[in-house]
C-alpha cells in the first residue's frame, strides 16, 4: 500500500514535468466553457442549474480522457522504463491503481478549475447546490471510467497514438450504448430485456441521471465496476504484453 | 545465493533460454558471456521478474522468482540493458522516488541517496533532467538506482556498453570496489572479454540459450590454444631464425609467424610449459630478441571457439 503511494506522486508529478498537464487543463476548461455558453444555451435556457455545463461531459471527455491516458503504459513500454518498474518490489495492483489514481486525481484538478462555472450560476439564479455537487462527482466517475479503459488501451500497445485511437473507439461504444438511435435499432428486432442490457451499460444513461443530480448507489456501483473490471483487465494485458 | 534450474524460455518457435542451470555463490563477481542473441538478457530479465520462465526455475536468496518475486526484488539491484530511466524527471527526483519504493523516508532516504549519488559520482548533475544528460551519465543514473539499497545481489545488464574508455574503467572499478571483501553476488552480462579478465571471479559462457563454459577466467583462458605459447618479437626477420629447431623443441605443438615477419608465437602442447626451453634456443642460436613473453591465454579466442562451434 505504501508503495501505491509512491507510484502516485511520481506519476501525478510527471503530469506537470511536462507541459502536458496546462495544456490538457487549457483546452478542457475552453472546450468545457465554449460547450456550456454557447452549444449548451447557458443563458437562453433561464435556468440555475448546472445541465448544460454537464451536459457535454461524455463528449468533450471521449477525446481529451483518452489522450490523458494514452501515455499511462505505452510511453513506459516505449522508453523501456517499463523493465525497470516491473523489476522494482512493486505489486500489479500498486502499479495499475497508482498509476489510474494519478490520472484519475488530475482530472479531478482540471474539472475542479470550472469552479467559475458554479460561481457564476450562484450569482446569476439560486440553483440546488446539493445538485451541482453530484453532477461534480457524476462527472468525475465517467472521467474515471474512460480512463480506465484507456489504460487498457495504452497497456496492449507501444504506440500512443493506436492507443488513443483504441480508447476512443471503446469508448465511443460505451456512449453509443444509449443513444436513442442505436436503441431503436435494437429495439426493432432484440428482445427488450436486451435492450434494457445495452441501455444499461451505457455511459450516457447512467451519467445524465447523475448529472441531474440523482445520485443512486446502483450507477455509482456501475462507474466502480467498471473502473474494477478494466483496471484488472489492464494488469492482465501487461502481464502478456510487457515483452513485447 | 542465485540459483537457476532448468530455465528454459520461449519466444514463439524460437528457444532464447534452453534448460540452463547453474548456481551463484555470494561473494562471487561473475561475468555472464555470450553472443548477442545467446539469452544473456533473457536470462537476466527472468531472474529480476520481468519476464515469466516457460520452464525450470530460479531463486534469489532463496526466494523463488516466480511465487515469491517481490521478496525476491527487494534482494536485488538491477540495471537493465541500456538503463532505461524516466527521462523527464531530475536525477535527485528520480533516486528519491527509488529511494521511497525500496522502502526508505525521511533522513534515511536522503543518506541514501547522497551515499549512492557519491559513489557513481553525479553531484554535478544532480538538478538536471534525466533526458539531458549523456550516455555516460545515465548509465551512471542506473547504476545509482540499482545500488541505492545496498542490495544482496546487483544484475547489471552491459554496464559498459557505449560508454567512453574512461567511463569504462571507472564503472568496472565502481563494481570491483562493490564487490570487495563482501558476500554479495554481482552478475554482469558483457560480450567485452577483457571486462571479465578485469572485473569476475568466474565467467560463465552461453550461446544459443545453453551453457558451454563455466570456470575461473584462467580456467578458461587455459583452454585457449594460446595458452602457455610464447611469442618471440624479433628485431630481425622471421626468415633469418630456424623455425624448424623451434619446431622440434619438446612440448611444442606449432610456430605462427605473424606482423610483418617480426613476431613468431610459439604454440605448447597442452598441459606443456615452453618458455625456457624456447629462451634457451634463442640465445644458443642468437637470435636478435627484442621482447620474449608468455600467453596466458586469449579469451576472446576461447569464446569464438565455443560459441561459433569451432575447435578453441
Amino acid at each position: 500500500m505504501n508503495n501505491l503511494g509512491v507510484i502516485f506522486k511520481r506519476e501525478l508529478g510527471s503530469y506537470f514535468a511536462t507541459p502536458l498537464a496546462y495544456i490538457f487543463i487549457v483546452i478542457f476548461l475552453v472546450l468545457s466553457a465554449l460547450f456550456t455558453f454557447d452549444l449548451g444555451g447557458f443563458y437562453t435556457a433561464g435556468q440555475a442549474d448546472l445541465n448544460a455545463f454537464f451536459s457535454f461531459h461524455s463528449w468533450l471527455y471521449l477525446f481529451l480522457v483518452p489522450a490523458l491516458a494514452m501515455r499511462l503504459w505505452a510511453e513506459e513500454r516505449k522508453s523501456g522504463t517499463i523493465e525497470l518498474l516491473m523489476t522494482l518490489p512493486v505489486s500489479r495492483v500498486d502499479m495499475v491503481l497508482g498509476k489510474f489514481l494519478a490520472a484519475w486525481v488530475f482530472v479531478g484538478i482540471a474539472l475542479l478549475l470550472t469552479f467559475p462555472i458554479v460561481i457564476t450560476v450562484n450569482y446569476l439564479g439560486n440553483p440546488d447546490n446539493g445538485a451541482i455537487f453530484t453532477g461534480y462527482i457524476g462527472s468525475w466517475l465517467l472521467a474515471g471510467g474512460y480512463l480506465a479503459i484507456g489504460s487498457c488501451m495504452s497497456a496492449a500497445t507501444k504506440n500512443q497514438v493506436i492507443a488513443f485511437i483504441l480508447s476512443v473507439v471503446v469508448c465511443f461504444i460505451f456512449i453509443a450504448a444509449g443513444i436513442p438511435m442505436v436503441l431503436d435499432f435494437f429495439s426493432t428486432w432484440a428482445p427488450q430485456w436486451l435492450v434494457d442490457a445495452i441501455a444499461s451499460f451505457s455511459f450516457q444513461v447512467r451519467f445524465s441521471a447523475l448529472s441531474h443530480g440523482v445520485l443512486e448507489l446502483r450507477d455509482l456501483l456501475y462507474f466502480l465496476s467498471l473502473m474494477a473490471g478494466w483496471l484488472f483487465a489492464t494488469a492482465i494485458v501487461i502481464d502478456l504484453k510487457k515483452a513485447d | 545465493m542465485i540459483s537457476i534450474n532448468s530455465l528454459t524460455k520461449r519466444f514463439g518457435e524460437h528457444v532464447a533460454v534452453d534448460n540452463l542451470s547453474f548456481d551463484v555463490k555470494p561473494g562471487e563477481v561473475l561475468g555472464f558471456l555470450g553472443p548477442n542473441g545467446a539469452g544473456k538478457s533473457t536470462t537476466m530479465k527472468m531472474l529480476t521478474g520481468f519476464l515469466t520462465p516457460d520452464g525450470g526455475s530460479a531463486s534469489v536468496c532463496g526466494f523463488d522468482v516466480q511465487s515469491q518475486i517481490l521478496q525476491a526484488q527487494q534482494q536485488m539491484g538491477y540495471l537493465p540493458e541500456g538503463a532505461p530511466c524516466y527521462g523527464d524527471m531530475r536525477v535527485k527526483g528520480f533516486l528519491e522516488f527509488i529511494a521511497a519504493i525500496r522502502g526508505f523516508s525521511g533522513a534515511e532516504k536522503h543518506k541514501r541517496v547522497a551515499r549512492a549519488v557519491e559513489q557513481v559520482e553525479l553531484q554535478s548533475v544532480l538538478g538536471q533532467r534525466i533526458e539531458t544528460l549523456s550516455k555516460g551519465f545515465k548509465r551512471r543514473v542506473g547504476l545509482a538506482q540499482a545500488i541505492l539499497h545496498d542490495p544482496q545481489v546487483l544484475i547489471l545488464d552491459e554496464p559498459t556498453d557505449g560508454l567512453d574508455p574512461n567511463q569504462k574503467h571507472h564503472v568496472r572499478h565502481l563494481i570491483q570496489q562493490l564487490a570487495e571483501g563482501s558476500n554479495k553476488i554481482v552478475v554482469i552480462s558483457t560480450h567485452i572479454l577483457e571486462e571479465v579478465s578485469a572485473v569476475c571471479s568466474r565467467a560463465v559462457i552461453i550461446g544459443h540459450g545453453r551453457l558451454l563454459a563455466d570456470g575461473t577466467p584462467e580456467e578458461l583462458e587455459a583452454r585457449s590454444r594460446y595458452h602457455q605459447a610464447v611469442t618471440l618479437t624479433l628485431s630481425q626477420s622471421v626468415d633469418a631464425v630456424d623455425t624448424q629447431a623451434l619446431q622440434q623443441l619438446p612440448g611444442v605443438l606449432a610456430v605462427e609467424s605473424q606482423r610483418d615477419g617480426q613476431q613468431l608465437t610459439v604454440l605448447a602442447k597442452p598441459g606443456e610449459v615452453i618458455f625456457p626451453a624456447v629462451g634457451q634456443l634463442a640465445r644458443e642460436q642468437q637470435w636478435q630478441v627484442a621482447e620474449l613473453s608468455v600467453e596466458r591465454g586469449r579469451l576472446d579466442d576461447v569464446f569464438r571457439g565455443l560459441t561459433s562451434g569451432e575447435a578453441a
